[in-house]
């Protein structure tokens, strides 16, 4: 396969990440091609330092690979200059990390509304917006309330629906649940994995086999290579037959 | 668990017929475990025998109704508060395969423990898809025994990323050298640990 893959939203083609040269070169990855289509979620499984934050920054456009190519909906990463890029990024693609990155002088609302702000939405129309996206991560009604006036599983419901706000079809999560309790966490997975249902494209890496589970996929990296990938699931209703239900 | 304390906890609800039993037992374990009718008339006989529960007339329909005894009650209550033993499960044959993998010329150990995690990795997929589409409240006992596959799963995958990381580490010892711990692999573990 050379051109594009037309249903993809993500692609990785052989990319490879060295940080230094010579005799002190760290490998990041070592040639990983991964794709990822619209309604699919991927999860990133391995080890600290297997390379799965590397991976995903590189999808993200957030550092550039020393080999291979990104793309992103047909649009190769190599070939944006800086602008390019940063559009790119506010436009087409969700992050949401660990670290939430919310500015605490700004509400929910306007945290949310940013993005789409600084890629020159109106103001009236990106507040509609950001208003919508945390109606959909339940967070209707507290739009008005500045991050240390919300509980951590508040604020990180804000970053997700930073991450969704507009029409982002690519959405990239490090460790989104956190520090965040077991049924908290799982809130956050469900509204990630609600947004990919509704044909967004997502990759979550994590080292909790527990939040892989929400996954269509898992490939699992060790050394910055990937050493194995569950096949695609497919429907579960022949389990639910199976069982009886 | 045994079949008994099941059957004996659906009964404590009211009186049953076996097709009844089987299919309440079914759906209180998610249908994880499913009977067959000849299951649920064997243990009913022996609890009759045993006096934890004891046979009706029969109905018109030719169904023999059962209700639980106060000895059974009793049985019931006193299951309830014992703690399983883990002795009385059966052996893990997971964790001796790759005993014995080990030990075995020519396994590829890792290829053993990749393939197991791919699969288990599959299961757990599979278990969060049937929770996700399962969020009515009366599903709460059947999310439940979802949950308990689900850890357990995870529990797994966790031992068998364990198992990969002392492989990396593991050095065979010689031959002649069966004990003491070689050089090469305290090297090597502190360069992971470095990394």
């Amino acid at each position: 396969m050379t051109g594009p893959d037309d249903g993809a939203v993500l692609e990785l083609r052989d990319v490879h990440r060295t940080h230094g040269g010579g005799e002190a070169a760290v490998h990041a990855l070592r040639g990983v091609s991964l794709t990822v289509r619209p309604g699919e979620l991927v999860a990133v499984m391995g080890p600290s330092g297997s390379g799965k934050s590397t991976l995903l920054t590189l999808a993200g456009g957030l550092d550039r690979p020393t080999g291979g190519e990104v793309l992103v909906e047909g649009e190769a990463l190599g070939t944006l200059d800086g602008r390019g890029l940063a559009r790119l990024r506010r436009r087409r693609i969700g992050y949401v990390f660990q670290d939430l990155n919310l500015l605490g002088s700004l509400t929910a609302a306007e945290n949310v509304a940013l993005p789409l702000e600084l890629d020159g939405v109106g103001v009236r129309q990106a507040r509609r917006a950001a208003l919508a996206a945390l109606e959909e991560v339940g967070l209707g009604g507290l739009g008005a309330r500045f991050p240390d006036q919300m509980s951590g599983g508040q604020q990180q419901r804000v970053a997700i629906a930073r991450a969704l706000v507009g029409e982002r079809r690519l959405v990239l999560a490090d460790e989104p649940t956190g520090a965040l309790d077991s049924q908290t966490g799982e809130a956050v997975l469900h509204l990630l994995r609600r947004r990919v249902d509704a044909g967004a494209a997502g990759v979550l890496v994590t080292h909790e086999a527990r939040h892989a589970g929400w996954a269509d996929r898992v490939v699992f990296l060790r050394d910055g290579v990937m050493v194995d990938s569950t096949a695609p699931l497919a429907g579960v209703e022949h389990l639910l037959s199976g069982i009886g239900r | 668990m045994s079949i008994r304390h099941g059957l004996l906890a659906l009964l404590e609800r009211g009186q049953m017929y076996g097709y009844q039993l089987r299919a309440a037992f079914e759906e209180s374990t998610g249908s994880t475990w499913p009977l067959n009718i000849g299951q649920v008339y064997t243990t009913l006989n022996r609890l009759e025998r045993d006096g934890l529960v004891r046979s009706l007339p029969e109905h018109e329909g030719g169904q023999r109704p059962y209700e639980i005894t106060d000895a059974g009650r009793a049985d019931l209550a006193l299951w309830f508060v014992t703690p399983i033993s883990r002795n009385d499960r059966p052996r893990d044959e997971l964790s001796i395969k790759l005993a014995l993998a080990l030990t075995t010329p020519g396994v590829d150990v890792r290829a053993v423990v990749q393939t197991q995690r791919g699969a288990t990795m599959r299961t757990l997929q599979e278990l969060t898809r049937l929770k996700y589409t399962s969020d009515r409240p009366e599903d709460l006992p059947w999310r439940l025994v979802l949950d308990a596959m689900m850890f357990q799963a995870e529990a797994e995958i966790r031992w068998l990323d364990h198992c990969e990381t002392s492989l990396v580490r593991h050095r065979p010892a010689a031959p002649t050298a069966r004990s003491g711990s070689p050089p090469e692999v305290v090297e090597r573990a502190d360069e992971e640990a470095h990394r």
